[in-house]
């Protein structure tokens, strides 16, 4: 019975299902554990080994990969509560958590909906409607048309009046996805349709806004929480300027450059809105501050635990996730607004798989080798994986955040730079250098200084290989044959030398040609050292001293300068990639592989095979990640100009559109809507004509 | 004290006695004049050898060099680099073959031929070099090649052929083509090894014409490179001139039409660097006899052996340049054994050939050393140690420092004819490996009782100082001016004392320059003339490789008592 439902709901929760993946839902278990709650981790089939789920007390299948036969999936979300007999679902940030539908289905089911009331994720979630609501209650709201008449002549209208840039958004959803910006009034119809497809894909409505898109903005956000008495306390706010694909990568609290009175004046209105719509638990106003004007706009409110949530933490030394437990059980906030402490500095840099050469596409593969940089009270890493998983296509590719705090800006910047330097990852590409130097506040250095940097790195790396290979077969050596394998290797009245080949994988290259061989020439020295040339015109030769310390370590000595070195390898695609991070670098390069590995004649043609398809003729244009096509628009033997859309794909939950490369006819074309296609699947030809 | 520190401090003392009683002294007075000079004259012989053997690794030269790598064609050294394991030890034979040979340069002989593991396994490489007068073979390379597969023969090697040859060097087709040790062993030595189970394999990366198109066609496994290999008994100018078929290269013997029509050889290779790829698969997948050999020996083996007390440096300036100066053979061996230690068998008996175990990189061996003229004892000492160590299975090593037999009545009347013969005797039929240095003289029949090339050794090797004939250039101008003078005075003819001294020295300078070690390595006397602080290194190899074989018992002929 209802009565029933409702005391199970007002019990104090000891079970708690997290509806969630990933980093966040390993954070929210840490401090459930902490406060001696059970934990239950739902999972898709792709998931089944994941860390959340061996985290988690008890683990629940819910189905296949795709989310929304999973972790989108209500109904097998509530089943499992009922199956493991939790009190209480936190639905942590994407998907259901700002379902009010699931919201109000948990409620109706006898659990604890661990986040705000359903009318307030409603009401929020319909940017039109928020708008409104916050214009009655007196919050500053940017021009723009949120209203209900969809028609695209009408749209149309409205942004004419508005003026361009425009920005197209769809109602509901966030993270950016839909989201266009449109420059002139001619691209504004493709761009609107493609915001109402992706809308309809990502959050089954399609109804869209309109806003003035101001050219130099400010995004701040600003903290709020409120509990079931109606109390609301803002825990001040952050600043996530930084974005790529207007979605988030480096976050920081508090925003710098803010003055105390502004802030209360932010803080204040973000209190006004979370209580216009009767909220309760944590939630985001998200302001946009004109930097030209000093204005600041409403924009939206998230009514989540938001991903960046820990720069706040970090400030205010409180578990975010902890008084969402405890609010959700009913007792007040545990502060007020004035015993608020606000401490330091501190910033979050999310650290996707995905090519930031390719323009930040999303990246699938496994996580060959994975070494986070090492926490500690100001350094915190949250993250969901583990070396040897696998980042699929399914979800969205961030691995971790990281999180550093410091005493002020710059102590916390320093921190942030020195962390992202150790912060090792092999096996897929990586934000990691673009954060850095991000973080640098520099130019990016020039290709003709990173280059030499990187064939300095490549001598390290050939010297650290030739010393790892002696450390192995002093051990083990091949047919026991131990006099044969003696360091340095004998040759009669000469030195033993050899050549390794590396390519160079220059992350801010792009084209199809982003690698640079580097033919290294390996003298072995009597001392046991390595003299190291590289190329015709290479760098001065170079001698260099290795000591092996342990599986991934050596410390080296090159030109007087002793460090440590890290190196990581892994098979791919019949190469041995090589990573190597020394002081603050970070270099990647390609190996062709060892000779033996290459068993026969079968296997060669096959890699040759493959080898053609990498480098494919002119005018072929190969899918640039994993994903799905949604769109072809066009036809084999269509004439088409350079620059026009041929087909869509999704990945990752964002699309991409895939343009001719010239002006031709098109070929090859045989890929077909609702079609999985792997990273570097020939999708068509344009010849030129 | 109690019992425990007792016994403590007397299996200290135990331990301390098995340790130092065999290891052996420095031997070297550094102050010495002899050793000053010494040093010095020989620090310029070994900065010649490597300047030579710098040379001879730059091939055929730049040019040529050029054009074989426009042709995506690897040097024969980086090919046997690349196809050897990684970070593994490559013993290289008689690199200065053919130095100063013929009037033209042909550096190594035109071939590179040399031990080294693959997989593990080990193997012999023999490479032509196309660089080098289009890889064709004079009777030097022919020689090269095939004292290689004698060394593999006897070591049980896979032989791995690295073919890129235009056959016999045409001009010189008298001393290439018919005699028994000519071009034609190169296939019945192919022929009879893969009748013994010793794979043969060749990787055909360039021509292969004529007579070396049987290259290929013997061996067990032949891979050919497409583009760049191509096999025929007749190329196609003499096809033309023959039947008047006009066909390309590739058409007449090209990978594709071996490898899919004929069948002369067995995989195809996209590329060289894929070829050498089969070529090491080749070796993986030998699941080859021969390798009971090693397994059997390294039970001796100790893989944590220790380096010697010594600076194997200093063998440099223990090596005599001048052969009348005479040194203590064991201030040598001090430098080439395990931890300086040395068991001494017959120490106080026939005192100037030193004898005794001790261990090289872990493996046991048995060391004859010279300490001055052979006498009877020594010989009797010689042929009583080389039967030791055949009944034990034990390697020998001869370290050649010899002038000869003592000669003179006394001598003679002791029977050093006889106690000579003994030690031949032994030497001749000894079947444990045996490796021979020659690190001073080697004279007279003294090279014979120390295991000279005619005695089959598994290994031979000069320092760059050693010397070796019939005897030194100053006696047999001695002997030859007494037997001229004496013919000349039966003649009636005044031999003026100049003209005397005239004659001498002129076969004093002939002596001089064919007693040489790079006369004797040009020619193939050896195989190689290596730097003395590479000898422990080499021997610990030589002894490696001769152990690929399964022991044989021993049997001696009649000893002349």
């Amino acid at each position: 019975s209802n009565n029933e439902k409702s005391n199970q709901s007002n019990r104090k929760i000891d079970k708690l299902l997290i509806a969630n993946r990933g980093e966040i839902a390993c954070r929210i278990m840490r401090t459930a554990k902490r406060l001696g709650i059970q934990t239950v981790a739902v999972y898709s089939d792709a998931d089944r080994h994941s860390l959340h789920v061996k985290s988690a007390d008890e683990a629940v299948r819910i189905g296949p990969p795709p989310a929304r036969s999973s972790y989108l999936n209500s109904s097998s979300i509530i089943e499992a509560a009922v199956r493991t007999g939790a009190q209480a679902i936190h639905p942590g940030y994407g998907f259901l958590s700002e379902n009010a539908d699931f919201a109000q289905l948990c409620e109706n089911e006898g659990f604890t909906f661990v986040g705000p009331p359903a009318s307030a994720i409603r009401e929020m979630g319909d940017k039109s409607a928020s708008k409104r609501i916050m214009g009655a209650a007196g919050v500053p709201l940017v021009p723009g048309y949120h209203g209900h008449e969809q028609d695209i002549d009408v749209m149309k209208s409205e942004a004419d009046k508005i003026g361009y840039p425009v920005l197209i958004k769809p109602t509901h959803g966030g993270g950016g996805k839909g989201m266009r910006i449109v420059e002139s009034p001619k691209e504004f119809v493709d761009a609107f349709l493609g915001a109402q497809r992706e809308a309809a894909a990502s959050f089954g409505v399609n109804t869209i806004l309109l806003e003035k898109y101001i050219t130099r903005p400010r995004h701040i956000e600003v903290q709020v929480f409120g509990d079931k008495q109606g109390n609301v306390v803002y825990l001040y706010e952050r600043d996530c300027s930084v974005q790529r694909r207007h979605q988030k990568i480096i976050e920081e609290a508090p925003a710098p450059d803010i003055m105390s009175d502004f802030r209360s004046r932010l803080g204040q209105a973000a209190v006004s809105a979370a209580k216009a719509v009767g909220y309760h638990n944590a939630g985001t106003v998200e302001f946009i501050v004109d930097t030209l004007s000093g204005e600041f706009y409403f924009m939206e409110m998230n009514t989540r635990l938001q991903v960046e949530h820990p720069v706040t933490e970090m400030i205010v030394g409180q578990d975010l996730v902890e008084w969402q437990i405890r609010v959700a059980n009913g007792e007040s906030l545990p502060l007020g607004q004035a015993q608020i402490p606000i401490s330091g500095h501190a910033f979050e840099a999310r650290i996707y798989a995905e090519n930031v050469a390719r323009g930040f596409l999303p990246a699938t593969g496994v996580l060959q080798y994975f070494s986070p940089v090492p926490v500690s009270e100001t350094v915190r890493v949250e993250t969901g994986v583990e070396e040897g998983d696998t980042v699929s296509m399914h979800y969205d590719p961030m691995i971790a955040k990281l999180v550093v705090w410091g005493e002020n800006r710059a102590a916390a910047l320093v921190k942030l730079k020195d962390s992202l330097s150790k912060f090792q990852v092999a096996g897929l590409p990586t934000n990691i250098e673009f954060l850095y130097k991000l973080a640098n506040h520099k130019a990016f250095e020039n290709a003709e200084s990173a280059y030499d940097s990187a064939k300095h790195s490549a001598a390290l790396v050939a010297a650290c290989i030739c010393e790892k290979e002696h450390t192995l077969l002093k051990k083990s050596p091949p047919g026991g044959l131990s006099v044969w394998y003696t360091h340095p290797p004998f040759r009669p009245n000469h030195q033993a030398t050899r050549t390794i080949e590396l390519d160079w994988e220059n992350e801010y290259h792009d084209n199809n040609n982003n690698s640079q061989n580097l033919t290294l020439s390996i003298t072995y020295l009597p001392n046991g050292n390595y003299l190291i040339k590289t190329g015709e015109n290479g760098l001065p030769e170079v001698e260099v001293t290795v000591t092996h310390l342990g599986e991934h370590d050596f410390r080296v000595e090159a030109d007087g300068l002793s460090k440590n070195v890290n190196l990581a390898s892994y098979f791919k695609d019949e190469s041995e990639h090589i990573h190597i991070w020394h002081g603050l670098e970070h270099h990647q390069f390609k190996q062709k592989v060892g000779i033996d590995l290459l068993d026969n004649l079968e296997s060669h043609q096959h890699r040759n095979g493959n080898h053609d398809s990498g480098s494919h003729p002119p005018g072929t244009v190969a899918a640039p990640m994993a994903g799905l096509v949604v769109k072809v628009l066009v036809k084999n033997g269509m004439k088409v100009e350079e620059g026009q859309p041929m087909l869509v794909m999704e990945a990752m939950k964002m699309e991409h559109v895939l343009k001719a490369p010239t002006s031709g006819l098109v070929s090859g074309l045989q890929v077909t809507p609702g079609q999985q296609v792997s990273d570097n699947t020939v999708l068509f030809n344009v010849k030129a004509v | 004290i109690s019992s425990t520190q007792m016994m403590y401090s007397s299996n200290r003392d135990y331990g301390t006695q098995l340790q130092g009683h065999n290891v052996l002294p420095d031997g070297i007075d550094r102050t010495s004049d002899s050793f000053i000079r010494n040093s010095k004259e020989m620090e310029s012989v070994i900065s010649q050898l490597h300047s030579r053997i710098n040379q001879v690794t730059q091939g055929g030269g730049a040019a040529a060099i050029k054009r074989h790598k426009s042709r995506n064609k690897l040097l024969p050294r980086e090919r046997i680099d690349r196809l050897l394991d990684s970070s593994s030890s490559f013993l290289e034979l008689s690199q200065l073959a053919g130095h100063e040979l013929y009037e033209e340069c042909l550096p190594s002989g035109g071939i590179i031929t040399g031990i080294g593991p693959i997989h593990g396994k080990l193997c012999m490489f023999i490479a032509n070099d196309a660089t080098v007068k289009g890889g064709t073979y004079y009777p030097i390379t022919v020689k090269k090649h095939l004292r290689a597969q004698e060394i593999a023969a006897k070591c049980r090697l896979p032989c791995i052929y690295l073919v890129d040859s235009g056959g016999a060097f045409l001009p010189k087709q008298a001393d290439v083509f018919p005699d028994k040790d000519n071009f034609g062993r190169v296939f019945y030595n192919q022929a009879l090894m893969s009748s013994e189970g010793i794979p043969q394999i060749a990787l055909v990366l360039g021509s292969c014409t004529a007579g070396g198109a049987y290259i290929p066609a013997m061996a067990d496994e032949s891979v050919m490179v497409k583009g760049n290999g191509t096999i025929f008994l007749a190329g196609p100018p003499l096809v033309k001139a023959a039947t008047g078929e006009e066909v390309s290269s590739e058409d007449l013997g090209g990978a594709d039409v071996h490898c899919k029509v004929s069948g002369v050889s067995d995989y195809l290779a996209q590329d060289e660097l894929h070829a050498l790829c089969i070529g090491r698969n080749i070796v993986k997948n030998l699941h080859m006899a021969g390798n009971e050999g090693v397994n059997s020996n390294l039970q001796g083996m100790i893989s944590d052996y220790k380096e010697p007390l010594y600076d194997v440096k200093e063998l440099q300036s223990i090596a005599p340049t001048d052969l009348k100066q005479s040194f203590d053979i064991r201030s040598l061996i001090a430098r080439i054994v395990d931890g300086s230690e040395f068991d001494e068998f017959k120490q106080l008996y026939g005192t100037t050939l030193v004898t005794g175990f001790g261990r090289i990189l872990g493996q046991p061996v048995g060391i004859i050393g010279n300490n001055g003229v052979l006498f009877c004892e020594s010989a009797l000492k010689g042929a009583h140690f080389i039967e030791l160590c055949s009944q034990r299975n034990i390697p020998l090593v001869f370290l050649q420092n010899i002038t000869g037999f003592m000669v003179g009545s006394k001598s003679e009347a002791n029977g050093i004819a006889k106690a000579g013969a003994k030690m031949v005797m032994a030497v001749s039929c000894a079947k444990v490996p045996k490796i021979t240095i020659v690190v001073g003289g080697s004279f007279g029949a003294g090279n014979y009782a120390m295991c000279g090339r005619a005695y089959s050794p598994d290994f031979m090797f000069f320092w760059p100082n050693a010397r070796i004939g019939v005897m030194g250039g100053a006696q047999a101008a001695g002997v030859m001016s007494e037997i001229e003078k004496s013919k000349k005075k039966k003649e009636g003819i005044q031999w003026s004392k100049e003209d005397e001294e005239k004659s001498k020295a002129k076969f004093v300078e002939a002596y001089d320059k064919e007693s040489s070690a790079y006369y004797s390595t040009a020619r193939l006397w050896d195989d190689g003339v290596i730097d003395p602080a590479d000898t422990r290194k080499i021997l610990g190899l030589c002894i490696s490789a001769s152990n690929n074989r399964t022991p044989e018992p021993t049997t001696f002929g009649v000893f002349r008592m």
